[in-house]
């Protein structure tokens, strides 16, 4: 396996913002302070002039935003998961949100895989938060291929996007030539018959790696990578718990409001079907390192296979 | 425009207002009557606006960062011709296009949709930047309620606005004196509020924010002001022009009923023929 090459999707971010801005003159990229770490840096090294640092003040950078969506500037403001989102939830929803301005969010940092700052800056409620403002597009690329189709999709789309990208190098998964992104689509990565994992961001390759070793056991999983957690595609989801039965969900986030909680709502109003939620279980994180931590909360690929392996007995 | 055509257009938005807020059975016409003769001077002389054509590319902005004053802009944008004065009592009705707060999605004339406090001055900031980048001369201006300065917001977006020597934009307190637990000095003193912004690298103004010929001149020395944005203090009297509701911290989000909308009308009728 170490011969798979790894890159964390706020590499990825940064590089697509410089990839994607020839072709949108209008798009400028905002930071506070963090741009070292959410990686706009990078678009800060080859367009000085379309990069503002607003300082250690997320609110004020998410009002500018605003102000500059109105005069047809299209801003991507960035910061940690549990600003972008979290301390700066109110300013989205009213400043961006309500006016439906045309303002992106790449959030990075977000998820346990902060590692070890801890749980003040693990973000576990960004997706729930986010999802629902009415209007906003939420996304959680699962690599560095899907994370810069994920930018170039959400500058082509009108409206708000919430973008999540994390810290930690993670396999590259979609690096093949049909790979194709659209908001809204899911993306079926395996065929199976005996149960649905649906997965986003970086737990979808713990879910390709739990699904090999559930077809050792015999078990055909069928692997379901939801990008885009708003909107939802339900169509992909139906048809597969229509064929398996059983569905579980897996995400670097809380089990409350999440892509579980999407899922469930899909299923509740539509085929009532079981389903086993694996992600953050309302508890806090805490420091250790990024693979430690996805191991101790169950995220790793064995992690999920143990709990399908139960689910689904 | 002279001083007796814009007092006796501010004296027809106080008219606006009460009728707006008596329509609503609700809102807030006591900081609405404190700015109305600052909105009545930016619509009807200061702004570069077109009523005809009130998305016009390169026309200068304003948000009202205090948004719960909605029935002062509503009532200006109204009288300057952006939307007719007889809709002003639909304020707050379902369906209407005046919202509670606004909603630049629903009201022709309005920049940014505002109300929850400290946001306005960010998103004003915003523009001002915007015009910055592209290298266009619109101004900015964007009003400020003297309760709403408490919001840590306000300071972030004023820090950023003078780091960045935002010389377009203009940003007004109304020092009424007012919030809804009554004196500011009471809740959570403010003052000095000229010194916080200076420090905060404004170019600062005092001024009566009744007196058309101090707003004029405070005006005209933020254009002629480079380098740095301009704060306005104008200190007001809150629900000025209604006798019962001067200076009466219960009138910052009640209703008139009918009998109470009499006076006040009778009130504003007063100073109409005065200016007669």
């Amino acid at each position: 396996m170490s011969d798979i090459k790894k890159i964390a999707t706020r590499e990825s971010y940064g590089n697509a913002l410089v990839e994607c801005a020839e072709d949108f003159p209008e798009l400028v990229v905002l930071d506070a302070d963090l741009a070292g770490a959410t990686k706009t840096g990078t678009f800060k090294k080859a367009y000085p002039d379309r990069h503002i640092d607003c300082g250690i003040a997320e609110s004020n950078m998410t009002g500018i935003a605003a102000g500059l969506a109105t005069c047809g500037k299209i801003p991507f403001i960035s910061s940690f998961a549990m600003f972008a989102a979290g301390r700066n939830f109110e300013q989205v929803r009213n400043s961006i949100g309500y006016p439906h301005l045309n303002v992106k969010i790449g959030a990075t940092h977000a998820g346990i895989t902060v590692g070890e700052d801890g749980a003040t800056h693990q973000c576990n409620e960004d997706i729930a938060l986010m999802r629902t403002i009415p209007g906003m597009t939420v996304i959680v690329p699962s690599d560095d291929v899907e994370a810069k189709a994920a930018v170039r999709a959400a500058l082509e789309h009108k409206g708000p996007v919430y973008l999540r990208f994390g810290r930690a190098a993670v396999p590259v998964i979609n690096d093949r030539p049909d790979y194709k992104f659209e908001i809204g689509k899911g993306v079926k990565l395996t065929e199976g018959k005996d149960v649905t994992i649906v997965a986003t961001g970086i737990c979808v390759d713990s879910a390709l790696g739990a699904a090999k070793l559930l077809e050792a056991d015999g078990i055909s999983a069928e692997v379901i990578n939801i990008h885009t957690i708003k909107p939802i595609d339900k169509d992909i989801i139906l048809a597969s718990a229509k064929k398996t039965g059983k569905v579980v969900t897996v995400e670097e986030h809380s089990v409350i409001g999440g892509l579980g909680s999407a899922v469930c709502d899909v299923l509740s109003e539509n085929l009532p079907t079981p389903v086993k939620k694996i992600g953050v279980q309302d508890v806090f994180g805490e420091s250790g390192s990024a693979g430690e931590l996805v191991k101790k909360f169950g995220l790793d690929a064995e992690g999920v296979y143990k709990d399908v392996k139960a689910f689904v007995k | 425009m002279d001083n007796l055509e814009l007092k006796r257009n501010a004296n027809a938005v106080r008219k606006g207002i009460v009728t707006a807020v008596h329509g609503a059975k609700a809102g807030h016409p006591g900081g609405s009557l404190s700015a109305a003769d600052l909105f009545t001077f930016l619509y009807f002389e200061e702004m570069n606006i077109d009523p005809k054509d009130p998305k016009k590319a390169d026309r200068d902005r304003f948000v009202l960062s205090k948004g719960h004053t909605a029935p002062g802009l509503y009532s200006a944008l109204a009288n300057r011709g952006y939307f007719p004065v007889a809709d002003l009592p639909t304020l707050r009705h379902l369906g209407s296009y005046l919202q509670g707060h606004p909603c630049m999605q629903e009201t022709p004339g309005v920049d940014m949709s505002s109300g929850s406090l400290g946001q306005g001055i960010s998103a004003a900031v915003g523009m001002a930047l915007a015009a910055k980048l592209d290298k266009k001369d619109y101004r900015v201006y964007t009003l400020l309620g003297d309760g709403e300065i408490q919001e840590g917001q306000v300071w972030e977006a004023s820090m950023f606005a003078g780091a960045r020597k935002l010389d377009n934009l203009t940003v007004i307190v109304d020092n009424n004196g007012l919030q809804i637990d009554g004196k500011i000095e009471d809740v959570c003193d403010p003052y000095p509020i000229d010194k916080k912004f200076e420090a905060f690298n404004f170019h600062v103004i005092n001024i009566d924010g009744h007196d058309f010929d101090a707003i004029r001149a405070a005006f005209k020395e933020a254009r002629e002001t480079k380098g740095m944005p301009t704060a306005i203090i104008m200190k007001t009297t809150k629900g000025k022009g209604v006798s019962y509701m001067e200076n009466n911290a219960g009138w910052h989000g009640k209703a008139p009923n009918d009998e109470e909308y009499a006076v006040a009308m009778k009130d504003l009728e007063e100073i109409d023929k005065q200016l007669a």
